[in-house]
């Protein structure tokens, strides 16, 4: 697609450029590069979760060490932030789904609300089961 | 309520300015004057050189797109009023190469909207067989992304599109889905040709800003997330079944 | 004519599971493992419980699924972050090794450890 260029090439036109720092310009703009960010905690998290569960099937004294390490004050710090950001991510995540799958039910389109209370009930749910599932009660 | 209102408006002139400078002007603040109307009484008024896009006034033809305040905006649906005090700061749309103070070069707009052939493709039948009948529901399925007037706020708000002028962006996706879902269209396999490289569906990574400064209530973001599943289900299918798949 | 197929699409559906499965799954568990038991708002199980609970085979799988498409979402997400916010297009190729090269190298460490652990 070289028409673009020939665009810019014509004499005279001003062509603006955009700033590094264009993410700063907008609310909009912000709240997107904050959702993006957030995968860098979700990886975290991952990692996390893949050295408690390495920690758990290497036996009872590594599973104690990894309880320490995990009351460490700076990897809570890094939690705390994680779950801002986790939560941002599930938030804007039910929040944009309606727009992308649109659903029909008996030739209507579901209303996008109602596809958001559900994803969140769904949420409630599996996290209930997890919690259980983990916690004992 | 003061009965002026100061406008900052973006002046270039080709082969004089190196980039544009803002040039000040002060015109009556009327409860039903827009920002166009301000542009109109300048150039009526103070200086018959202000140069700038307008047709209908009425938010139909999409030729008036500015960006007042750092928004993109249709300058015909934006009342002065609601910038009280003011200055109000009008700009040509940002992301386009500037002709002259607030007109900018829309060539690469059309280039990519002729690209993804936004009218019904079709294996012409003899006009005896009569017309293509759609049912209500079948008009449904695509009339909100038949509203798109051309306007380019979208292009204007998409930071994919300033960054990366090789994205098709998010008025030519919207049009390209709304006649793939047009029940009388045969096109869309032709049309994914043209979306499904990397420049095409997959720059976009769903900022949003596009659906919010839609004037007509279009939501290109939704459609090119419902087209990019379209896509990737397609692709699918075709390394799953490659024969006989499609 | 058919233009050859790009890999992108197939990235793009891996990416969007994991952002489902993730938006589901870790917020309870980051509750619980990141804060609730190493602040003691509720006392971690005992070891037998959670043992037995992580090496049962449905977690393992529902655990990889996890950590695989997570890693994934994680790639991709990072990708066009670094793409576009830092304005780096034209090092979209070694970008793109980097964020889905280590996506790959997660993947084969959690196959290692739910699979071939415990």
């Amino acid at each position: 697609m070289s028409v673009r260029q020939t665009a810019t090439a014509v004499r005279g036109r001003y062509q603006p450029r955009i700033s590094l720092w264009w993410w700063l310009t907008k609310p909009s703009y912000l709240l997107f590069v904050l959702r993006e960010l957030s995968s860098v905690f979700i990886a975290w998290f991952i990692v996390f979760l893949l050295l408690f569960v390495r920690a758990v099937y290497q036996g009872e004294g590594q599973y104690e060490r990894f309880l320490d390490f995990a009351a460490n004050p700076f990897v809570v710090f890094v939690n705390l932030v994680a779950l801002a950001f986790v939560l941002l991510h599930t938030v804007t995540w039910f929040v944009l789904t309606p727009q992308a799958l649109p659903l029909h039910l008996r030739g209507r389109r579901v209303p996008g609300g109602l596809i958001i209370a559900s994803q969140y009930v769904g949420w409630l749910v599996v996290s209930a089961f997890v919690f259980w599932l983990v916690v004992g009660w | 309520m003061a009965d002026t209102i100061a406008m900052e408006v973006a002046r270039y002139q080709p082969g004089e300015d190196g980039a544009p400078t803002m040039a000040r002007y002060d015109v009556p603040l009327r409860k039903d004057w827009v920002v166009l109307d301000g542009l109109n009484y300048i150039k009526d008024e103070i200086d018959g050189t202000v140069t700038f896009r307008w047709s209908c006034r009425m938010g139909i033809c999409g030729s008036c797109g500015m960006t007042v305040n750092g928004e993109p905006k249709l300058t015909c649906a934006t009342f002065l009023t609601d910038y009280a005090p003011g200055p109000v700061r009008v700009e040509p749309l940002a992301n386009f190469p500037v002709i002259r103070d607030l007109v900018v070069d829309i060539d690469d707009f059309l280039d990519k909207l002729s690209e993804v052939k936004p009218w019904i493709v079709r294996d012409e039948a003899p006009l005896s067989a009569g017309e293509y009948l759609q049912t209500p529901e079948q008009l449904e399925e695509y009339r909100q992304y038949s509203m798109c007037i051309n306007c380019m706020l979208c292009y204007s708000a998409c930071p994919v599109y300033g960054l990366d002028p090789e994205f098709v962006g998010p008025a030519a996706i919207a049009l390209a889905q709304r006649y793939n879902l047009d029940s009388r269209d045969e096109g869309a396999a032709e049309r994914l040709d043209v979306l499904i490289h990397p420049e095409g569906l997959w720059a976009c990574t769903f900022v949003g800003d596009c659906t919010r400064v839609c004037p007509k209530h279009v939501d290109p973001a939704g459609a090119i997330q419902r087209y990019k599943l379209t896509a990737a289900l397609d692709t699918l299918k075709h390394y799953v079944l490659p024969r006989g798949g499609r | 004519m058919r233009r050859r197929r790009p890999v992108e699409p197939l990235v793009w559906l891996l990416f969007s599971g994991g952002g489902v499965v993730t938006a589901i799954l870790v917020p309870v568990l980051l509750v619980l493992l990141g804060l609730a038991f190493p602040l003691g708002w509720i006392d971690p199980p005992p070891y037998e419980h959670i043992h037995a609970v992580l090496g049962h085979w449905i977690a393992r799988i529902v655990l990889l699924g996890l950590c695989v498409l997570g890693f994934v979402h994680w790639a991709h997400r990072f990708r066009y972050t670094l793409h576009e916010g830092l304005k780096l297009q034209r090092l979209d190729a070694q970008i793109s090794l980097l964020c889905y090269g280590l996506a790959l190298i997660g993947s084969v460490w959690a196959v290692y450890i739910l699979l071939f652990t415990g």
